[in-house]
Parts: structure tokens; C-alpha cells; sequence
């Protein structure tokens, strides 16, 4: 996990120092929990028949917040295939020996990369009708989400590209290969793999930005989380509301922790598979590491 | 892991309250019962969107999907309310079903774009008749006509009685909304808090973060209705909104027709009677005077 | 033109509110997250989890999510905020996870040998982190720090729906007042990011190659 160099393994007085360490910290921690869950109780918040809710099918949310659960993963299902196969294409192109290719696709990834998701989705939904294309929410949504992804992940496979040691390349026109398949059998297989666990993570982002379909009323799950907060709202005010949207939160962190924990399934086979092992992560060389975990930051 | 186990954790607290129901579930039962009548020996000119729509046996309307009495969204997804009722009976006369209607949701960023891009047939959606729209759309009605107010804690704690009273206060509307535009030009003094729907802006009130949320009277006793114990209306409108049934613009004919059954519903009691089946069995009140049809 | 003559007030306090909100939120996000990684490394165990369980949930959640458990949900705990600072702290929280994230690779791409030596120094844990691993640690971070707290800048859009007059919060604004000009409103918004994001992206990259160590 981390790198133990930093530290001697700790001795018995460092091992008492950091157990009372520990105790303390615990405490704190015990005592926040406890502050917050009183003060939840205090505003009614833990009443179970506020939460009863999210369980009863009669009230229809247990229903309408999985449907919506769906129509999350569809939308980020497909953008994730669509922004990761147009993302490999950029990515190649930005490399290309033609400028007529480099110069416009560089735009074009600088250009997504600069502007907000949020923006994105609102221009391809409300001003593209203006000259004759009609979107529906969902192809807006999705469009959106794979020219953003698309033009974040080409960057991620141009990274791995470049750290496909230059032998490898050298060889591969060596044997008398082509570019474009020097290009897709040498490069691109090595460079996909090295970029996996950056890959997912950059998914993960991908599908927590289906969350902007908002905007465009596309009913993803927080769009039908407030959807609910609002018809309950006209009965019983407010009554249901935090209880929502914890719903719809441990949905997402459900989702998305599964997706990392496939990410880190990755990350070790693709480390078992490397030489240069024994330094927890660093294993990709340092070039790669940046460009990759910049990978991960992008929307919300 | 830690995760993995809060969640087993909840779904163990989820088995254990799945036996009970709740409050919400028997609300939820009884969904809006659609009434509005099918005239089903319809006739139109050739032409005419009325024919179009009438053969193709189906209507896209645009409604809003957060506003409780006017256009809410039940969780099945139909939305309900008295701008749903209006489009039922408007679609009735086109010898639609309510079933064969495509609810569309319409917010005040984009009624307009959608009449002009025909993503809509029509925008039943708690929508102003104003003359800078009257630029982009033709407006049929009105149908309602509202007046802006002002919801305050329960109590009036800041004894708030008009929009002269808002000055330095914190209060709440949505963004990109009409209300709004009016306190930023009108009452200047007043310190704006602008969310997306006007949910947050209850929320914002109950907390305490603002002292007033403003916007059409409505919409205010829709959510006052929610939480009679937390929120009163201070019940003194200070603009006039005639509530219109967008259209594309010039359309004449449609714009007639919808009028001709606007004014048929308002003599035969199916007006009032959708009034009382939506926003008036919310707040209470009985059906006011329908307004005057503006045929411009 | 006439129109953004006519908003060029709306649209500068909505650019300059975009750019404080980012400068604040991307404080808080450098300082927590690099606090974050030192405990992810550090030889205290439940400082390691909890680090680790800080960057999972908030890694995984949108941020809108998070905006509104800041917003909303504090208050039910009796603890109200105002809404600038709170869009300061629901970005700040949110982007520390990833900032923690990028240091943290950056710390692991550091040479184990610096680490070695330092140690056979007898710096303890927290100078051989200070004075040897973390200076190291940063340069080679830049690009993916850069790349975050660009990021950061456009996820402040989210802050429109929770009443911070920012830039995205003018297109439901400008369009309703302007409804014809829905093409201008969109270029006003995105030159705005683009004011932002652009001399950022060029400061990285100018960054990086002045601090580039070549191994």
C-alpha cells in the first residue's frame, strides 16, 4: 500500500504511543458520531417512519429510485464505451505524423477540457436545435459526457502511449511493421493496460457526472431523488428530504466503490504483470503517474 | 470495506422498517384521477395543427414537474396538478386520451426554445404572458391569473408585510425566474438568495438561512400547504402574472381554438372543477373567477 | 456586441465570483489534501484508514451531493452556513480527496532511495516527509495537481443551484431575460471558464517544465 521506507517498523514505545494515539482518536471520532446522531435525533431526523419511506412500496420510491438507478448506469454505460473508444482515437491522432490531424484534434481536446460538463450539456441540448439538430435528453446527456470524457481519457492514453518504452517501438519498425500497426498491436495494447486503474477511475468520474442531466430534466437518480423530495413536499414538507438524499448518495458510493474496487482488482493484476515491482504504486514510471492521476480529477 | 459494511449495516435497518409502512405510501395511493372529457367526434380543417395533432391521435405538452397544485411529478411519473387538468381538457378537445399525452418537463430556462424548436406542442407551465415573450411565442388565455407574494416563517418573525419590507433581508427565489428579475429591478434593497427549484428555497426557510421566499402566490401556498406549522403566506400580491398557454408563434388558428375550449371550460364548470380537483383541494380554497380571455 | 455591452456587469461580478470561490476552494483543497497523503503514508494505522475512508466517500460521491449535504444537511445537525463559504467548503472537501490523491502518487514516485537515505540520517518520519520526500514529491505532482485544480474550476458550476452567483448561474438568468441571444449568453459563459482555465493550464505547463527533474 504505502511506501514503507518512510518509517522503521515501529518499536514497543512507538507501538504503545501510537495504540494511545489510536484510543484517543477513536474516542473523538466515537464522540463526533455520537454528537451528530444526537443531533439528528433532536430534529427527528432518525424517526424510523421518516425512513420507512425509502422501504415501503406503496409510497412508489423504492421503485421510481431504482429506476432511476438504471437509467444512470444506461447513461453511463454507454458513455463510457463511446468516450473511452473516441478517447483512444483522439489520443492516436494527437500523435499523428500529419499535422492537418495533430493541429485540430489538440483543439479539440483543449477546447473540452476547458470548459465545464455543465456547459457542455446545455449548449448540445438547448442550441443545437437552432441549426436544425435535434437532441433528446438522454443522446444530449450522453453526448456531453463523451466528448468531455473522451477529450480527459485521450490525454490518459496519450500519457501511456509515451511511457511504452521507445525500444519497443524501435523494434516493432525493426520487424518491418507498419505505423498504424506499430500503433495497434504494439503501442496502444501496452499503453490501455498501463492506464487501466486511471481508466476506471476516470469512469467513475464519468458516472458520477450523469448527475448533470439535471439541468436538461434527464431523470437520473439525484434528478428523481429531488423529483420525490418536491411530490412529498406538497403533503408533509420537508419531512422527507435529508432522508432522499442520503438514499441517492448511497446509491452512487455503492456503485462507484464497486467500480474502484474493480479498479484496484486491475491494478494488481497489471502489477503482478510488470518488472520493476516493490514500490506499491510507483511501479509506472514517473511521467505516467502524473499525467494519469491528472486523469482522475476532472467533474464532479 | 468500512462502506460495505454501513451498507450492510443499513440494509439490515431497511428489513426491520420494510414492515411498517408509511405515512407517504398512503398518500401516494391516490394519485389524480383524470376526468377530463374525450370528445371523440372531433373535426378539423385540413391543415390546421388541430387536424395534425388530432390524426396522429398524440400531444407532447410541456408542464412543470416541481410545483405542487400546478405541475407535480408523482413518483409513478405522471405529473399532476391544475396545469395538467387545463392540458387534458385542451388535449380532450383534440380527441386525445390523457394516456396518449408525452408529459414533457418545461422550467422558465427553456419554455421558449422548446415552442420554437417544436419539442412541444404546447407549454401549460405556470407561464406569464409578458410582451418580451410575446416576441418568441404566442400566448392562448390566460387561464389563471396569479399575483406575486411572499412566504415567511410561521409567526412572521420579521413582521414582513409587503416588498417594501424586504429591504436588507435574505430572500429567496429561483434563478432566471420572473419574481426574480422583479426584486433585482423593483426592490433592489432586498438581498437575493437564487436556487434552481423552489424546493431549496422552502428548505433555506426552514433553516433559517433566508427570511423570505418570493415568487407567484401559487406556488407559495403549495409549499405552505406542505408545512402549515413552519411557513405562513403574507397574503398581499404585489404583481399581476396572467398565467398563458404557450403556442409557436403565429399559429392563429390553434391559438383560437385553445382559446374557444378555455372559454367553453370556464362556462361549463370543467374549469372550476379541475381547480377544485388540483390546487384547490391543496390549499383549500374554492375556485376563483376565471379570468378574461385576451384574444390580442 | 450590443448584448454584452448591455451584461458586461452581470457577467464580470459572475467571473469574479467564479474566480474567488476557485482561489479559496483550491486553498483548501491544497492544504487538506496535502495533510491527507502524509497520513495516507504515515505508520499510524487509523490514520491511514481514515484518510483512506475520507478519500472513498468523497471520490465517490457527486459533488452536488456533497453541496448538498453542506447546505442542507448541516443545518439538521444545527450548524447553519452561509452559501459562499459553504460552496468554498463543499469544493474544498470534494477536490481534497483527489488533490490527496496526486500527491500521493507523486510521494510513491519519489526514489525509495531519497527516503532510504534520509532515514539513515536519522530524520524522523515527519523531516524526512518534509525536508526530502514532499519538495521531491511536489514537482513531480504539477501536471496532475494542475490538471485537479483546473478540474476544480469548472466543477465550481455546481455552486449555481446552490445560490452562488457564479458564471453558470447567468445562463438561466441572461436566457430568460434574452431569449434570442442564447448563443451569446453561451459564449459570455465559456470565454469566462476559458479566462480561467486556459492561463491556468499554461502556468502548469510553463510549472512543470521549470521544476522537471530528469531521472
Amino acid at each position: 500500500m504505502s511506501t514503507p521506507v518512510l518509517f522503521d517498523v515501529p518499536g514497543p514505545r512507538a507501538r504503545s504511543r501510537a495504540r494511545i494515539g489510536t484510543a484517543i482518536g477513536a474516542v473523538l471520532i466515537a464522540a463526533l458520531i455520537v454528537f451528530v446522531l444526537i443531533r439528528l435525533a433532536g430534529n427527528g431526523q432518525l424517526d424510523p417512519a421518516r425512513w420507512a419511506v425509502l422501504f415501503d412500496p406503496n409510497s412508489g420510491v423504492p421503485q421510481a429510485l431504482f429506476k432511476a438507478l438504471l437509467k444512470t448506469l444506461q447513461v453511463a454505460a454507454v458513455g463510457m464505451v463511446f468516450a473511452t473508444a473516441v478517447g483512444l482515437l483522439l489520443a492516436v491522432g494527437r500523435l499523428s505524423d500529419h499535422r492537418w490531424v495533430r493541429v485540430p484534434v489538440s483543439a479539440f481536446i483543449e477546447f473540452f477540457r476547458a470548459i465545464p460538463l455543465l456547459v457542455v450539456i446545455f449548449a448540445l441540448y438547448f442550441v443545437l436545435p437552432k441549426f436544425g439538430v435535434d437532441l433528446s435528453a438522454f443522446a444530449a446527456l450522453t453526448g456531453g459526457l463523451v466528448l468531455y470524457n473522451s477529450a480527459v481519457l485521450a490525454e490518459i492514453f496519450r500519457a501511456g502511449i509515451l511511457s511504452v518504452d521507445r525500444g519497443q517501438r524501435e523494434a516493432a519498425y525493426g520487424i518491418g511493421l507498419r505505423k498504424s500497426q506499430v500503433m495497434s498491436l504494439v503501442l496502444l495494447p501496452q499503453a490501455v493496460r498501463r492506464m487501466l486503474p486511471v481508466l476506471i477511475a476516470q469512469l467513475v468520474v464519468l458516472l458520477k457526472d450523469s448527475s448533470l442531466g439535471f439541468i436538461i430534466g434527464y431523470f437520473e437518480l439525484l434528478r428523481q431523488a429531488r423529483s420525490l423530495v418536491e411530490f412529498f413536499s406538497r403533503d408533509f414538507g420537508s419531512t422527507y428530504t435529508f432522508q432522499l438524499y442520503v438514499a441517492a448518495a448511497l446509491f452512487y458510493i455503492v456503485v462507484n466503490v464497486l467500480l474502484s474496487q474493480l479498479a484496484r482488482y486491475a491494478e494488481s493484476r497489471t502489477r503482478r504483470s510488470t518488472k520493476t515491482a516493490g514500490t506499491g504504486d510507483a511501479e509506472l514510471p514517473a511521467g505516467v503517474q502524473m499525467d494519469a492521476s491528472g486523469g482522475e480529477a476532472p467533474p464532479v | 470495506m468500512r462502506i460495505t459494511r454501513c451498507a450492510a449495516a443499513l440494509a439490515v435497518f431497511g428489513l426491520a422498517l420494510a414492515g411498517c409502512s408509511s405515512e407517504a405510501g398512503n398518500q401516494a395511493a391516490d394519485s389524480a384521477k383524470n376526468t377530463a372529457a374525450v370528445n371523440t367526434a372531433t373535426k378539423f380543417d385540413e391543415g390546421t395543427t388541430m387536424a395534425k395533432l388530432s390524426e396522429a391521435g398524440k400531444v407532447t405538452i410541456g408542464t412543470k414537474f416541481d410545483q405542487p397544485g400546478f405541475g407535480l411529478l408523482n413518483p409513478q411519473k405522471v405529473p399532476e396538478g391544475f396545469d395538467v387538468e387545463i392540458a387534458k381538457i385542451i388535449a380532450g378537445q383534440l380527441g386525445i386520451k390523457p394516456e396518449n399525452i408525452t408529459w414533457t418537463e418545461t422550467v422558465s430556462a427553456n419554455r421558449e426554445s422548446f415552442i420554437q424548436d417544436g419539442k412541444v406542442d404546447f407549454v401549460v407551465a405556470t407561464y406569464t404572458i409578458n410582451d418580451e415573450r410575446k416576441k418568441l411565442v404566442d400566448f392562448a388565455g390566460p387561464y389563471y391569473e396569479a399575483g406575486q407574494d411572499i412566504m415567511v416563517a410561521k409567526g412572521n418573525p420579521e413582521g414582513i408585510k409587503g416588498p417594501d419590507d424586504l429591504a436588507g433581508k435574505n430572500v429567496c427565489s429561483v434563478e432566471g425566474s420572473t419574481p426574480a428579475e422583479t426584486i433585482r429591478t423593483k426592490y433592489p434593497q432586498a438581498k437575493l438568495t437564487l436556487f434552481d427549484v423552489y424546493s431549496k428555497c422552502a428548505d433555506a426557510l426552514s433553516n433559517g438561512q433566508v427570511q423570505a421566499v418570493t415568487t407567484d402566490n401559487v406556488i407559495l401556498t403549495g409549499l405552505v400547504a406542505g408545512a402549515p406549522d413552519k411557513f405562513e403566506l403574507v397574503n398581499n400580491p404585489f404583481t399581476k402574472e396572467p398565467y398563458g398557454i404557450g403556442l409557436k408563434k403565429g399559429d392563429q388558428k390553434f391559438r383560437d381554438f385553445i382559446n374557444d375550449v378555455l372559454q367553453k371550460s370556464f362556462d361549463d364548470g370543467a374549469w372550476a372543477e379541475a381547480w377544485d380537483r388540483t390546487a384547490g383541494k391543496i390549499t383549500g380554497t374554492e375556485a376563483p373567477e376565471p379570468p378574461t380571455i385576451d384574444r390580442y | 456586441m450590443q448584448f454584452f455591452i448591455d451584461n458586461f456587469d452581470i457577467l464580470r461580478d459572475a467571473f469574479l465570483t467564479t474566480l474567488s470561490l476557485s482561489l479559496l476552494a483550491g486553498l483548501l483543497a491544497l492544504v487538506l489534501g496535502t495533510l491527507l497523503a502524509a497520513m495516507r503514508v504515515s505508520p499510524v494505522a487509523p490514520l491511514r484508514g481514515l484518510a483512506t475512508f475520507y478519500v472513498e466517500v468523497f471520490r465517490n460521491t457527486p459533488l452536488t451531493v456533497v453541496f448538498f449535504f453542506i447546505i442542507f444537511g448541516l443545518p439538521q445537525i444545527d450548524f447553519v452556513i452561509d452559501f459562499f463559504p459553504g460552496a468554498v467548503l463543499s469544493v474544498g472537501l470534494y477536490t481534497a480527496a483527489f488533490v490527496c490523491e496526486a500527491v500521493r502518487s507523486g510521494i510513491n514516485a519519489v526514489s525509495p532511495g531519497q527516503a532510504e537515505a534520509s532515514r539513515a540520517l536519522g530524520l524522523t518520519f515527519g523531516q524526512s516527509l518534509r525536508e526530502v520526500v514532499l519538495p521531491q514529491a511536489f514537482r513531480t505532482v504539477v501536471p496532475p495537481l494542475g490538471n485537479v485544480l483546473i478540474a476544480m474550476v469548472k466543477n465550481t458550476s455546481i455552486a449555481a443551484g446552490f445560490s452562488v452567483s457564479e458564471l453558470s448561474s447567468t445562463l438561466p438568468r441572461l436566457v430568460n431575460a434574452n431569449a434570442g441571444d442564447l448563443l451569446f449568453v453561451l459564449l459570455g459563459v465559456v470565454i469566462g471558464y476559458m479566462l480561467i482555465t486556459l492561463p491556468a493550464a499554461y502556468a502548469v505547463h510553463r510549472l512543470e517544465r521549470k521544476v522537471a527533474i530528469l531521472r
